[in-house]
């Protein structure tokens, strides 16, 4: 999905707020909603992809306002809900007040995974094109990147297809690569001695 | 805790974690000492001193770094660190003309077994969104000036590969033990956001 997750390229956001010597938990409750999160994918099992895209679906204004544990508790909640765990009602009613969950997922079930894709269809060197397409569900093709031409730098050997296997009980395998794309390609401000390299599943490319 | 308690002194996220920990508990979810397991395991056990560790020996050992390069994986396993976000491992070197960047633009992917939990400013949205787009003022202003005829190379990793830099050996540091060498090398240096 076109979600707020996708923010590469974004602009706007101003100073990233570093220090070379960060805890790993800066609250306690960050360091059990860690935890929590592994207890309901134990419980609920979710399909390969599934939590990442409840994370994308929260709402906008919430994902852009909270912190990367929240994003976690946020999305394990809602799996709890959604996988017939826990309700909203049990939630809200515990935490005594609102318990904001993400939305619906947007995009029909995959019925058929379609079969694996053995043989890798690039090689190194190969120049390609990525989709320019709007897929609604479980994406890990970046917007930034589609309808962009790159070249393969490396073949990483076949995965299942997150677009797949986050809507369906099935898997697809395909091979991925690693692309690189010139800045010059992605962004119109020509910099300088600046590439970004992205690693793509085959079906998000095309030869180009 | 009754059903509906409000406690003054907990902020709202931290009243829906122990909603959602007391909901899990009563459902006999929760293993005992599972939770202060879990953060110890993160807080102790992996970090970003077993990946100095490995390009301590990289420096150090030149076979090494050759096989860290050509299969990062498995030259990473000889020292023992594998596991979940550590599976498929490739490392990318600096040297005097490049020096590579890594981010996750679409979540937070991050090789935990040589690097522990990623920090909270890689996870958020300045970074991600802007070290795709302006790297070489990110990179400034993040404290890592580069000469600008250095090519900057960056891995957003948006697969199943997890990316680790090996950075350049400083300087002076020839008759350095293996150990003293890891002391050197920081997170920021193998995410490629500091150089030595």
């Amino acid at each position: 999905m076109d979600g707020i997750h996708d923010l590469g390229g974004m602009q706007g956001f101003g100073a990233v707020d570093h220090s070379p010597a960060e805890p790993v938990f800066h609250r306690e409750w960050e360091a059990r909603a860690r935890a929590l999160m592994e207890v309901v994918l134990g419980a609920v099992q979710p399909n390969g992809g599934e939590f990442r895209h409840a994370i994308e679906r929260m709402a906008p204004g919430h994902y852009l306002t909270s912190s990367y544990y929240e994003h976690w508790l946020t999305a394990a909640a809602t799996l709890a809900v959604e996988h017939g765990l826990l309700t909203r009602e049990d939630l809200e009613a515990r935490a005594g007040g609102l318990f904001p969950l993400s939305g619906p997922v947007l995009a029909p079930p995959v019925t058929d995974p379609g079969g694996d894709l053995g043989e890798p269809r690039f090689g190194v060197g190969d120049r390609v094109r990525v989709r320019e397409w709007h897929p609604p569900g479980h994406t890990r093709c970046p917007r930034y990147i589609r309808g962009k031409t790159g070249v393969v730098v490396r073949l990483d050997g076949s995965y299942s297809l997150p677009d797949v296997e986050a809507h369906s009980g099935g898997e697809r395998h395909e091979p991925t690569y690693s692309v690189r794309f010139d800045a010059a390609e992605l962004w119109s401000d020509g910099q300088h001695g600046v590439c970004v390299h992205v690693d793509l599943w085959d079906s998000y490319l095309e030869q180009a | 805790m009754s059903e509906g308690a409000h406690h003054p002194a907990m902020s709202p996220v931290e009243e829906r974690v122990a909603a959602l920990e007391a909901l899990l508990t009563e459902r006999g979810l929760i293993p005992e000492g599972f939770i202060e397991q879990t953060i110890h395991r993160y807080e102790s056990e992996i970090g970003p001193m077993n990946g100095a560790k490995v390009v301590a020996r990289a420096w150090a050992d030149p076979r090494y770094k050759q096989r860290l390069l050509a299969d990062g994986t498995a030259a990473i396993a000889e020292l023992g660190f594998r596991g979940a976000e550590g599976h498929h491992m490739v490392v990318v070197e600096n040297t005097p003309t490049v020096h590579n960047v890594v981010v996750c633009t679409l979540c937070s992917c991050y090789p935990w077994p040589t690097l522990g939990l990623p920090p909270a400013w890689y996870k958020d949205a300045p970074y991600r969104a802007r070290m795709v787009r302006e790297p070489r003022v990110l990179l400034a202003e993040m404290g890592c000036e580069l000469p600008s005829d250095t090519e900057i190379r960056v891995w957003d990793s948006s697969a199943e590969v997890r990316y680790l830099v090996l950075p350049q050996r400083p300087a002076g540091t020839e008759e350095m033990t293996e150990a003293d060498l890891a002391a050197l090398v920081t997170r920021d240096s193998m995410i490629g956001v500091a150089r030595l």
